[in-house]
């Protein structure tokens, strides 16, 4: 049996439509039209919302669009790769860590330390893993690079022993408990519960000075859209198809020579490096990072986002993340129970009467007229695309 | 010597919570293989049961005596309803059983809290149970512990002699083993699937209940403990009890022993490494239910 690497992602991947059936989805290339949809997404990022917004309501659009980049992960993983990760937050909050260790570090000067280590006063001077921190080249990368090398660890070691579908969420979920636990526990050189705070210059700016946040939201909307460009592509090669065919059909690709725990990995290390990213963007956006941002319950929600949103689409993640991110600071202000109650709401109606998400409506009419296009053509019907593989119980 | 058996029983009584409410989700998944995040709130069921109770029961003794069974009704009422209405539908989509029954833990949360208020409360406990027992070599072991243990090694014992010797245990023990075979043979499969539902929120309840003993009553009591419970399920291996039994022991040791040696959190991190290093010898739990289906 031969262990076939996926093919990192290219245009030129694109497999060609050989019989009569389609390639399931139609245009591997940077179409027009493509091309046309991020251009539009440019504009109202980069033009009307920075017109339109106050300073205030900009920065909470750029605390959101970190919400989305992990729902773009969480996409790949879960939509497109069926594993339901509920410990994204580690990821997030590693990304978040790294990042904020070194802004702490840049504000307290050379040779200094973070404020809240000397507030607890137990340590004399800084502990050894928080040194290489100080510099940016190792900082920076780290974000990204963190959360992908314990993505991998963990992943390769579950994937390949085949622990998958609900044991794989309780795993990566204990995760998420084990992380908040740890960090809360060392509070002596992680700020514990309250996490690194005040975080006040980054790279040299000053986070309190209205210009530089904008900046920091154009860097945050920038990222987001090469994310979506990345993901475009990946989603669209072959490695994409391949992802979805394991997803529905673990088994049957294992028969054809693949091996579904690195075609797996992949997608989980990809997703894992956008959380990271994420969050080392989150906080000079918001200026926090803190247990509470990366449990249990925030891991969760992320999930309900790209829920909302259509889980196996390319922009339905990012849309359903914000919305549900911009319901609830606007409901959770003014009807706090409230919010909680439809949350529960949301995760009951959405996950059980709209698998699809709110995409799947849109979708739906877009298959009525894909498939008299298809009859039109003599080409065999577009399936009923399944969400998600009926899990067979272990024998 | 002492040390090391104070930390023994630390572990098992640990262990003797975490299987309470292990139980009922060995139950449920291992027979329709669905995640019932919602059991954490069933836990939360029965802890209010308690409370409620013994406001119009004065006598603490006699208000945890009644407790055990309605706090047994209540929650197991609520799995049923939860079954009927949700969970039937989602049977083919187990990952979206498990977000579905997230959302419902929200809002029985939320719920609990507009019904009992946000603040914790608290129970008072029998007398009987306030005291500790006295062994040989300066050992105590505190009452309630013992009560809970004792309560887990029975609600084990019944679960076991119904599942083989009632002919609803059979048929039980028939769904899990091929659903399709049983339900050729006349197995009424739909409703064995909810009275197990009854009979494993209903331990959850049972579980509430003994919780009530340890600590106080709020509305996210369930989450901290459901995965926890979660993890002994996995580690145990479905569609048996005797797995989970054997692991939720022996977690509960190791995570006393580790925090013995160094601290809370470090235990908790030794305990996730261990679960996945095992996982890794056995990717299917401790025990796995051997059966010639092919599925």
């Amino acid at each position: 049996m031969t262990a076939v690497t996926p093919a990192p992602p290219s245009i030129a991947d694109d497999p060609a439509p050989t019989g009569v059936v389609p390639p399931a989805r139609p245009g591997g290339r940077f179409r027009l039209r493509t091309a046309a949809g991020f251009a539009f997404g440019a504009a109202l990022l980069f033009a009307v919302a920075p017109l339109v917004l106050s300073d205030f309501r900009l920065s909470l659009l750029a605390k959101y669009l970190c919400v989305a980049m992990v729902a773009v992960g969480i996409g790949i993983a879960w939509g497109r790769g069926g594993m339901l990760t509920l410990g994204q937050g580690v990821f997030f909050g590693l990304g978040g860590y790294a990042m904020a260790m070194h802004l702490k570090l840049a504000d307290a000067g050379p040779g200094g330390m973070p404020d809240f280590m000397l507030l607890y006063g137990q340590l004399d001077e800084l502990p050894l893993w928080w040194r290489p921190f100080a510099s940016p080249w190792f900082a920076l990368p780290a974000t990204v690079l963190l959360p992908m090398v314990v993505a991998f660890g963990l992943g390769s070691l579950v994937f390949r022993r085949r622990v998958r579908g609900a044991y794989f969420a309780i795993l990566s979920q204990a995760l998420a408990a084990a992380m908040v636990i740890l960090l809360i526990g060392q509070q002596g050189t992680t700020g514990g519960t309250n996490g690194l705070t005040d975080i006040k210059g980054f790279f040299g700016y000053d986070l309190d000075d209205p210009v530089n946040q904008r900046m920091v939201y154009f860097i945050i909307a920038g990222t987001l859209l090469a994310l979506l460009a990345l993901t475009r592509q990946l989603i669209h090669s072959r490695y994409g198809e391949l992802l979805v065919a394991v997803r529905d059909g673990e088994e049957r690709v294992r028969f054809l020579g693949y091996d579904p725990a690195s075609v797996k990995l992949v997608a989980y290390v990809v997703a894992a490096g956008m959380a990271g990213l994420a969050g080392a963007l989150f906080v000079p956006a918001v200026g926090i990072i803190s247990p509470a941002l990366i449990g249990i319950v925030p891991s969760i929600e992320f999930v309900i986002g790209v829920a909302v949103g259509g889980r196996a689409t390319l922009l339905g993640p990012v849309l359903g993340a914000v919305a549900v991110a911009w319901a609830r600071t606007t409901l959770s202000e003014r009807f706090p129970g409230t919010w909680t109650y439809l949350q529960g709401l949301l995760f009951v109606v959405v996950v059980a009467f709209l698998p699809g998400g709110l995409a799947s409506l849109w979708a739906l009419a877009r298959r009525r007229a894909g498939d008299a296009e298809s009859r039109r053509r003599g080409w065999l019907p577009l399936g009923r695309r399944r969400v998600e593989r009926t899990e067979v119980p272990a024998a | 010597m002492t040390v090391l058996f104070g930390q023994l029983f630390t572990g098992i009584s640990i262990g003797a919570v975490l299987l309470l409410i292990a139980l009922g989700l060995a139950l449920t998944f291992g027979q329709m293989n669905v995640i019932n995040m919602a059991h954490g709130e069933f836990i939360m069921a029965g802890a209010y049961t308690t409370y409620v109770l013994q406001q119009s029961i004065t006598g603490a003794g006699w208000s945890l005596v009644v407790a055990l069974p309605v706090a047994f009704v209540v929650a197991g009422t609520m799995g049923v309803l939860l079954e009927i209405l949700l969970i039937r539908r989602l049977y083919a989509r187990p990952l979206d059983t498990l977000l579905v029954t997230w959302g419902v833990s929200l809002m029985l949360q939320q719920l609990a809290r507009d019904v009992f208020g946000s603040p914790n409360v608290q129970t008072r406990a029998p007398e009987l149970l306030t005291g500790n027992v006295a062994l040989p070599g300066g050992l105590t072991i505190a009452n309630n512990r013992l009560f809970i243990l004792a309560l887990a090694l029975a609600a084990v014992a019944a679960l076991t002699l119904a599942l083989r010797l009632t002919p609803l245990g059979r048929r039980i023990r028939a769904v899990v083993q091929n659903r399709d075979l049983a339900a050729v043979s006349g197995v009424p499969t739909a409703r064995v699937d909810r009275t197990t539902f009854f009979l494993g929120s209903g331990l959850a309840g049972l579980a509430g209940v003994a919780l009530t003993l340890l600590g106080p009553i709020g509305p996210t009591m369930g989450t901290n403990l459901i995965i926890d419970a979660f993890l002994v399920v996995v580690v145990g291996g479905i569609g048996q009890l005797k797995g989970s039994v054997i692991v939720a022991f022996a977690l509960g040791v190791l995570q006393a022993t580790g925090e013995y040696l160094t601290t809370l959190s470090v235990a908790k991190v030794i305990v996730f490494v261990a679960i996945v290093a095992f996982l890794q010898w056995r990717p299917q739990g401790l025990f796995t239910l051997r059966t010639r289906s092919l599925a």
